[in-house]
């Protein structure tokens, strides 16, 4: 590993202030940044161990959202029983990802930031603009089964690996983020960038801004929801697509939904064109499938790929019946 | 667990311990801490290394750039072709010295400047620290003038030639005319198959720690082969061979991955001859990956013609894999084929291409593993053409002899493994028709492969000293990866001497120790097997001289057929002496006995043996997978197999042997494939995280059954449980989702993407 400075900042603001420098890099449970650093796709000059600040717990929002402190650690969360109860996709995305032992170091900031798994930007020795803007793609006609068919572009095409984002997107959640300038708020849908020509550039983060908590609106849809993740294994494998997804019909009607896609982008993919038909529609399969394969109508597939949007679309409509029937996802 | 005890039918001894499920005697080391593997030796003044890879498939180096690395603090010295002190080269493959197959490839690492392929070790970096020396490898920069390369099989395999056969089985078979008889067939299949490459993942990376002393050499090695790595050593440095000790009491699983001698190995070696320090290095997994062969990907065809009454005319099998440039070997792929069903009309054939590729290796039962897919999902289809049960299909076609050679079977039962599995399977509840049988909205199918893998041994020499006080040492150069070794050899000694198994001490995995074979093969177990029975008979007859001076002992003039090892001694009938007694009645400390086999005599023999008998390990494999009918992603959910391995030694180690074939089998169906990047050759899932191995939660309960019935033609009636139970695995799993959801999947793995 690449020599590099370690602090541990004794407040937020010195953390600010130290992050803000060129090189470094906050440091969480450290489960995606020591990995990356082990790689040498990450050099920092300076880790900024922020796991000491006071953002590790989960409190109650007038109208029954939550609050998530950033540090939040993933099985922490998972097992949270307001969360459970309002927010059961929140808990089954963190219980689907990673292992427990992962789990039990990897934070909620952290795992917004984490970073994808395309093995072209793993490889050093691999073409990769999202590694080294300007240096072409590898991904592109090499293997790209698990690579991204919704927002992709000529010079990217990764997908963001993350379920809790997924099902954050799903909800609205706004991330808190702290910078030297003081505090702002930015929509979940706003946090993660499409990769246009700057693949490099991933989220709406200024340099030295620190992700402090994740705000979840009151959303009563949500209490019946669920995370449906699939993939090459039964545990520890990223998803080949996953779905987040809350269901409220009422007399055979939606009355309420929310859905976002994983494994398709490079942002956690709020599906806003189904949403849209399915809202005041009937809530049966001919029209989750329906409203699933209008989502994906625009998906733009490689060789590797092409199944997913099928994937996607058949995962969706599965997701949806179940929870319109209380049958069980797996 | 439930494996069924079996009963042997030896001459002499007892079985008091064989059968038993007996605790593996390395178990509380392993789990407490206390075993120490090969990167946990300490030495003073140890030094650590580092690799560094090309990134290039085949080429030269033109430059290295080592300043930058040189420069880091804590760096001792950093290896490369312009400075390392050379290596002899690779001695060249020889039948007559089978210890030639340990090398992995000739490719003479930091002698050359060519690359072979992207990931061959251009340089090594020595430091005080393994982290300081994996920052400093990341800083040398090597230049290459790039070469033309081939590194795809299937754009590949026209170039492919056909490959010879060697000692361990012949490559090609014809028999009557399989082609025309194909043709006239009234039901046939005719299917192309192709399997993935494969890597072992072992738990343990491999991990080496070189230390000389002069010319002499003690290597901490994480190896399946330890004498034939002391002779490879011995060759490559130009020192004589009894002053190379190479020791490996533990290896966290080899899979056939530390069964040759790998660059890390060599490079551990030369870079503690070079900077005159202990040097150790521990791969990390990715170098795993770049340094150490894995399973040749392959490309088969399987036709098989049938009369309406499932009678097979006509079977062909041939079969298209790789080898590297530099290295590699073809593997028996047919072989299972050859064996399994009768037919008038066979046709065989392996070829073999080589590319641009790290060489490929053994990884367990290769050639028969992959094979077998191809057959048993052949045979599948062929049932489902003539409307009959794949079981019933399967015992029409059981031969009576060896279908190609016509040779004996010996102790062939898989009519008994697959009348045993179907009956505790449930096999009679399967509806035939694909796709009709559901639990809730899963798709649930069921599938049966046969699992064959050749029984054979290698010699060994075991040495037994048996002390005044009665406790005895048994002493061979055995490999424990995982399998239980030192405790089935403790087993059998213990029997075959008529001692408790408490009073037996087990030394292995120290080339200082007699020679025993490889752990390879499934061999070594049966090999100690035939040791330590002459080895008893010989300490037998030592006893029986040291009695011929005691006037008074009841064993006087006794013949050895007439004594009976038991109770710590030696009886013949009622009356007889304690081992204790005798050696005090002779005024000894202790005795000491060696079984010594000659390799060539043995090969001569096996050779002999071999043109009037076929033996092999045998077995049925039931699976059951469940279907999800929206993703088609497919679960097991259960699993028997039923095996004929001869007397099983101990009930606890063979049952969690074959359990781990299925695993391994599990996941060559469902999941495992090594992603080589057809452009450049490069590994592009060299991690755990992105090769996927199967997790707990893939694994149902797996039920294993033997089947209780030594072989008559081999030593103690076993037969090597270590690979069998990986064939007809995967078979098994793409029949199950045949019948699950009507698709035949041909290539491996079988991932959703293929059945949505």
């Amino acid at each position: 590993m690449r020599p590099f400075a370690y602090v541990k900042p004794a407040d937020v603001a010195e953390a600010v202030r130290v992050a803000a420098e060129p090189g470094a890099r906050f440091l969480g449970g450290g489960t995606n940044l020591v990995d990356l650093m082990r790689e040498g796709i990450e050099r920092p000059d300076t880790v900024v161990d922020v796991t000491g600040l006071p953002f590790d717990t989960v409190d109650e929002l007038p109208g029954g959202g939550l609050r998530i402190g950033a540090l939040v650690r993933n099985s922490a969360l998972a097992a949270d029983g307001r969360v459970r109860t309002r927010y059961p996709m929140v808990s089954q995305a963190l219980l689907s990802g990673a292992s427990a032992q992962l789990r039990n170091m990897a934070t909620v900031g952290g795992n917004l930031l984490q970073r994808t798994r395309c093995p072209y930007f793993y490889d050093h020795a691999s073409a990769c603009n999202k590694r080294s803007p300007g240096a072409g793609c590898d991904a592109l006609d090499g293997f790209n089964r698990g690579t991204a068919i919704l927002g992709v572009s000529e010079s990217c095409v990764a997908a963001h690996p993350s379920d809790l984002c997924v099902a954050l997107a799903a909800l609205d959640a706004i991330v808190e983020v702290r910078g030297q300038e003081g505090t702002r708020r930015v929509p979940m849908a706003d946090f993660h960038k499409l990769p246009g020509d700057t693949p490099d550039i991933e989220t709406a983060l200024a340099p030295g801004e620190l992700v402090t908590a994740v705000e979840l609106p009151p959303a009563p849809v949500a209490a019946n929801s669920r995370y449906r993740k699939v993939r090459d294994r039964a545990s520890y494998a990223f998803a080949l697509v996953s779905v987040a997804a809350a269901l409220e019909v009422r007399d055979g009607t939606v009355t309420d939904v929310r859905l976002a896609l994983g494994g398709v982008a490079a942002k956690p993919w709020r599906a806003t064109q189904a949403e849209r038909l399915l809202l005041g529609g009937p809530a049966d399969e001919t029209a989750f499938r329906r409203a699933a394969e209008t989502e994906l109508a625009d998906a733009t597939t490689r060789e590797g790929n092409a199944f997913k949007a099928r994937l996607a679309a058949a995962t969706i409509t599965a997701t949806l019946r179940d929870l319109s029937t209380g049958g069980t996802a797996r | 667990m439930s494996i069924k005890y079996a009963e042997t039918e030896q001459a002499t001894g007892t079985t008091k311990y064989v059968g038993q499920a007996i605790d593996r005697v390395d178990g509380p080391a392993k789990t407490t801490g206390e075993a120490r593997f090969a990167a946990e030796y300490p030495y003073p003044g140890l030094a650590y290394a580092a690799l560094v890879h090309a990134t290039v498939p085949r080429g030269r180096i033109t430059a290295i750039d080592t300043a930058q690395a040189k420069a880091v603090r804590g760096v001792i010295d950093v290896l490369t072709h312009e400075n390392a002190p050379p290596m002899k080269p690779a001695p060249k493959l020889s039948l007559l010295d089978p210890s030639t197959l340990v090398s992995g490839t000739p490719v003479n690492y930091l002698a050359t400047d060519e690359v072979h392929w992207n990931g061959q070790p251009v340089a090594v970096v020595v430091a005080e620290t393994p982290e300081t020396a994996r920052y400093a490898a990341s800083l040398v920069r090597p230049a290459y003038e790039e070469l033309p390369a081939t590194v795809d099989l299937a754009a590949e395999q026209h170039n492919a030639v056909p490959q010879k056969g060697n000692l361990l089985g012949e490559t090609s078979a014809d028999k009557g005319d399989a082609q025309a008889a194909l043709a006239a067939a009234p039901h046939s299949v005719d299917l192309t198959f192709t399997t993935p490459p494969h890597n072992h993942n072992a738990i343990e990376p491999h991990a080496t720690t070189a230390v000389w002393e002069g010319d002499r050499l003690t290597v901490h090695e994480a190896t399946q082969n330890i004498t034939w790595t002391r002779k490879h050593l011995a060759q490559r440095f130009g020192v004589p061979e009894k002053g190379v000790r190479v020791l490996s009491p533990y290896v966290g699983g080899g899979f056939g991955g530390k069964g040759s001698v790998w660059a890390g190995t060599l490079l551990a070696v030369l870079a503690a001859r070079a900077t005159g320090r202990p040097v150790r290095l521990a791969l990390t997994r990715e170098a795993v990956y770049h340094t150490v062969g894995g399973r040749t990907g392959s490309i088969q065809r399987v036709a098989l013609g049938a009369g309406a009454d499932g009678a097979l005319t006509a079977i062909l099998h041939t079969s298209v894999s790789r080898t590297g440039r530099g290295g590699g070997h073809g593997e028996q792929i047919t072989a299972g084929t050859r064996h399994l069903y009768a037919a008038p009309n066979i046709h065989l054939r392996q070829s073999t291409v080589p590319l641009d590729l790290l060489p490929n290796t053994f990884m367990r039962a290769p050639g028969e593993s992959i094979g077998t897919f191809a057959l048993e999902s052949a045979v599948d289809e062929l049932a489902l053409e003539l409307g009959l049960d794949p079981v019933e299909l399967r015992l029409r076609n059981e031969p009576d002899r060896d279908p190609v050679g016509g040779q004996r079977l010996a102790h062939r039962r898989l009519r008994q493994a697959y009348a045993l599995g179907a009956e505790r399977f449930g096999w009679r509840e399967r509806d035939p028709r694909p796709g009709s049988m559901r639990d809730g909205r899963w798709l649930v199918g069921m599938g049966v492969a046969t699992a064959y893998h050749p029984s054979m041994r290698m010699p060994a020499n075991v040495a037994v000293r048996l002390g005044a006080d009665g406790t005895v040492v048994v002493r061979c150069g055995l490999q424990e990866m995982g399998m239980g070794t030192a405790t089935v050899l403790g087993q059998m000694a213990a029997d075959e001497l008529g001692v408790p198994l408490a009073s037996v001490r087990v030394e292995y995995g120290d080339s200082d120790l007699p020679v025993g074979p490889g752990a390879g093969g499934s061999m070594q177990t049966a090999s100690a097997a035939a040791g330590v029975q002459d080895a008893a008979a010989k300490l037998k007859r030592t006893m029986l001289g040291l009695v011929r001076r005691s006037p008074g002992s009841p064993l006087r003039g006794r013949r050895p057929a007439e004594v009976e090892a038991r109770d710590g001694g030696l009886y013949a009938g009622a009356s007889g002496q304690t081992y204790v007694e005798i050696l005090k009645a002779a005024g000894r400390s202790h005795v000491e006995v060696e079984s010594k086999a000659g390799m060539l005599g043995f090969v001569a023999r096996t050779l002999r043996e071999r043109r009037r008998l076929v033996r092999a390990a045998t077995g049925a494999q039931f699976c059951e997978v469940r279907v999800d009918p929206d993703t088609m992603e497919v679960r097991v959910s259960r699993w028997l197999g039923v095996f004929d391995v001869g007397t099983v030694i101990n009930a606890r180690t063979a049952a969690s042997q074959l359990r781990g074939g299925i695993v391994m089998g599990i996941g060559m169906a469902l999941s495992e494939q090594t992603l080589i990047d057809h452009r450049n050759g490069r590994v592009m899932n060299a991690s755990l995280s992105e090769y996927h191995v199967p997790v707990h939660a893939d694994i149902p309960r797996i039920e294993v059954l033997c089947l209780d019935e030594p072989d008559s033609t081999m030593p103690l009636g076993l037969r090597g449980v270590g690979e069998v139970s990986i064939t007809g695995a995967a078979a098994a799993v793409a029949n199950a989702v045949r019948h699950a959801t009507g698709k035949r999947v041909l290539d491996l793995p079988i991932t959703l993407d293929k059945l949505l």
